[in-house]
């Protein structure tokens, strides 16, 4: 057997003195009919830090984004935003809140341009009473300086979200969160289906989020991006919190491990190297 | 500003000429089309008219009661939605606002505003519809389609005896309707009035889609319905609004025809609904949503006019204007997607 940190009890490592996390869960459980997808889930995420949650597929990983998010609601525990009890009944509840969630599917229309993706849905308005219209150079203007700010230089902001790049794709999402207010950005894999450089990229922007104040959840299966940025770490399996981490107290090698379950990877080396001396 | 200016000269945007910009306006392929035709048709003509003021007034008659429901079903082409009873709600409004003048002796203004409150209910049907249950909008407007039409010979057979209504110009108040949507202007050459009506609705669609928060929505419900949806914006009531819009567009060129020919067969504005399509797919709609203009939609309205009244004016057996159609179509479908791919790959 592996020997695995021993798990904290309980989960929740006391919040930063003085500060009210910016969300917690507290013994969140998520079940659909007889499935339970989550189990006792327990974590707190704090303004200015990036905090990683750590899963492979069927972790429930998805099932913890659709809560935080407002998609679902748990069906036991406490779900704290900024220290009082929430309860969201849609996503657009939890964007009230602060909460903006940038799923994989990215949320742009790819056949409108980088401008109008980034406005949709919160268009400035000029004019009087009931005759209103885009207010088409403060739009411009303020997409190109938020894109900026995330360190994206945007060629042509009338160009087709489509015909960026996945990594730009993600930092138009990213920016657009940041600039309406997200106190809380959840990132749902958002270096899952990029390339190393981009993933690079888009890593930043996270960081670039950060230093915003803003408090991101970064959700992947790739523990050596998340060890790049995170400041702790939640590991999910088969529905349960099964590890957590500060970032000053694990290296890279510890989360690799803690996340492939350690000993059957050792297994599965050991696997491949006998077949490969035979 | 400050960070526009900042950087004036990018030199990236070298990629981004100005024949990519207009390459990538959806009404270009359009534009072309209809310059192509109005020259052909300038030099097939026999009577010396096509090409000059008395013609256009001829081709924009045409044109313009195909344009003014073209172009609002454009729009909900763009966010992804099809209304093939547009055509049929032509007739229906244009037979419920005769019988309720001829056989319910209701004075024609307030008759012509419940015929706008009539089409719209029909609009909202529509679209509460496909929003409810799901289904394609092609299967809900194709029932109510075909609904309308059995509607509209049942009715008009039961109160009038004949497949007709007539006699409205008799009603009280039709004299000044009749200037409102059945006249002329610009004595001389007659344009029909009808002609201001499509280009104002033209100019009020374009300022909606390119200059209003609702245009984005339209552009976005139809580009990405999921994506829209999770950025806030009101997918279904951007929609329903839409199949409002068509139903009440539809019904203006219901009153317009009975206005103007004084009486409404059971079966007008059937088969009207595929030239509205036409138009709007000439004139750069994507069938699949998220893509077109309105001043497209028009020009493809221009283009079945000019057909219509060309292959008159070329003496060619008018039988064959259905066959010119189809052909301008598939050459406009060709020519936007090449035109599309062009753009996109352009840009790299």
């Amino acid at each position: 057997m592996t020997t695995f940190e021993p798990i904290p009890e309980p989960h929740l490592t006391p919040p930063r003195a003085g500060q009210v996390p910016a969300l917690q869960l507290k013994n969140v459980g998520k079940s659909f009919g007889s499935v339970i997808a989550l189990r006792d889930i327990s974590l707190h995420v704090d303004s200015g830090t990036v905090t990683c949650v750590l899963g492979d597929n069927g972790a429930g990983k998805s099932t913890l984004i659709k809560i935080l998010s407002g998609v679902h609601q748990p069906s036991e525990g406490e779900f704290l935003v900024a220290g009082e009890p929430a309860s969201f009944g849609s996503p657009r509840d939890a964007l009230g809140a602060g909460i903006a969630t940038v799923f994989q599917d990215l949320a742009t229309v790819p056949l409108m341009s980088v401008w109008r993706n980034f406005f949709l849905g919160n268009e400035p308005r000029l004019g009087f009473g009931p005759v209103k219209f885009l207010d088409t150079t403060k739009a411009k203007r303020i997409c190109r300086e938020e894109l900026l700010a995330m360190g994206i230089d945007i060629r042509d902001l009338e160009q087709p979200v489509g015909t960026l790049s996945g990594g730009e794709r993600q930092a138009v999402a990213i920016a657009r969160a940041v600039y309406f207010g997200a106190k809380v950005l959840i990132l749902d894999e958002p270096t899952s289906a990029l390339g190393v450089k981009q993933s690079g990229v888009v890593l930043r922007y996270i960081i670039n989020a950060r230093d915003r104040g803003v408090a991101v959840v970064f959700i992947t299966h790739n523990p050596h991006h998340a060890h790049m940025v995170g400041d702790r770490f939640y590991l999910l399996n088969r529905g349960r919190m099964t590890n957590e981490f500060e970032r000053k107290t694990v290296t890279r090698e510890e989360l690799v491990k803690a996340m492939a379950g350690g000993a059957e990877l050792e297994a599965l080396a050991h696997e491949l190297e006998g077949s490969a001396v035979r | 500003m400050s960070a526009s200016t900042a950087t004036p000269t990018d030199e990236r945007l070298v990629s981004t000429s100005t024949l990519t910009r207009l390459l990538r306006r959806p009404e270009l392929g359009a534009l072309m089309g209809a310059v192509v035709v109005y020259a052909m048709f300038s030099v097939a003509d026999t009577t010396g008219k096509f090409a000059t003021v008395v013609g256009g007034a001829r081709w924009t008659d045409s044109a313009s009661t195909v344009g003014i429901v073209a172009v609002p079903v454009a729009l909900l082409m763009i966010a992804g939605e099809f209304d093939l009873s547009s055509g049929v709600m032509v007739g229906s409004s244009g037979l419920f606002c005769g019988l309720l003048t001829t056989e319910y002796s209701v004075p024609m203004w307030p008759a012509i505003l419940l015929t706008f409150a009539f089409a719209a209910g029909i609009g909202l049907i529509n679209g509460w519809l496909v929003m409810l249950t799901g289904l394609p909008s092609f299967i809900v407007t194709l029932a109510m389609f075909f609904s309308l039409r059995g509607i509209n010979l049942g009715v008009t057979k039961a109160l009038t005896d004949t497949v007709r209504v007539a006699g409205v110009d008799q009603v009280d108040g039709f004299s000044s309707a009749e200037k409102i949507f059945g006249s002329t202007f610009w004595s001389g050459y007659d344009f029909r009035v009808a002609v201001i009506w499509w280009v104002a609705i033209t100019l009020l669609a374009t300022t909606v889609l390119t200059k209003s928060r609702f245009g984005n929505w339209i552009y976005a419900v139809g580009g990405d319905q999921n994506a829209a949806r999770n950025t806030g914006v009101p997918v279904r009531r951007t929609k329903i609004t839409l199949f409002v819009m068509t139903s009440m567009a539809a019904a203006l060129v219901g009153i317009i025809d009975l206005t103007r020919l004084h009486s409404m067969q059971a079966g007008q504005g059937i088969g009207d609904e595929f030239q509205f399509i036409i138009a709007a797919v000439v004139g750069g709609c994507l069938l699949t949503g998220g893509f077109g203009s309105a001043i497209g939609s028009s020009i493809g309205a221009s283009i079945i006019g000019m057909a219509f009244i060309g292959i008159a004016y070329a003496g060619w057996n008018t039988d064959w204007s259905y066959l010119f159609l189809g052909v301008i179509l598939f050459a406009a479908v060709l020519v936007n997607t090449f035109i599309s791919k062009r753009a996109s790959g352009a840009k790299k």
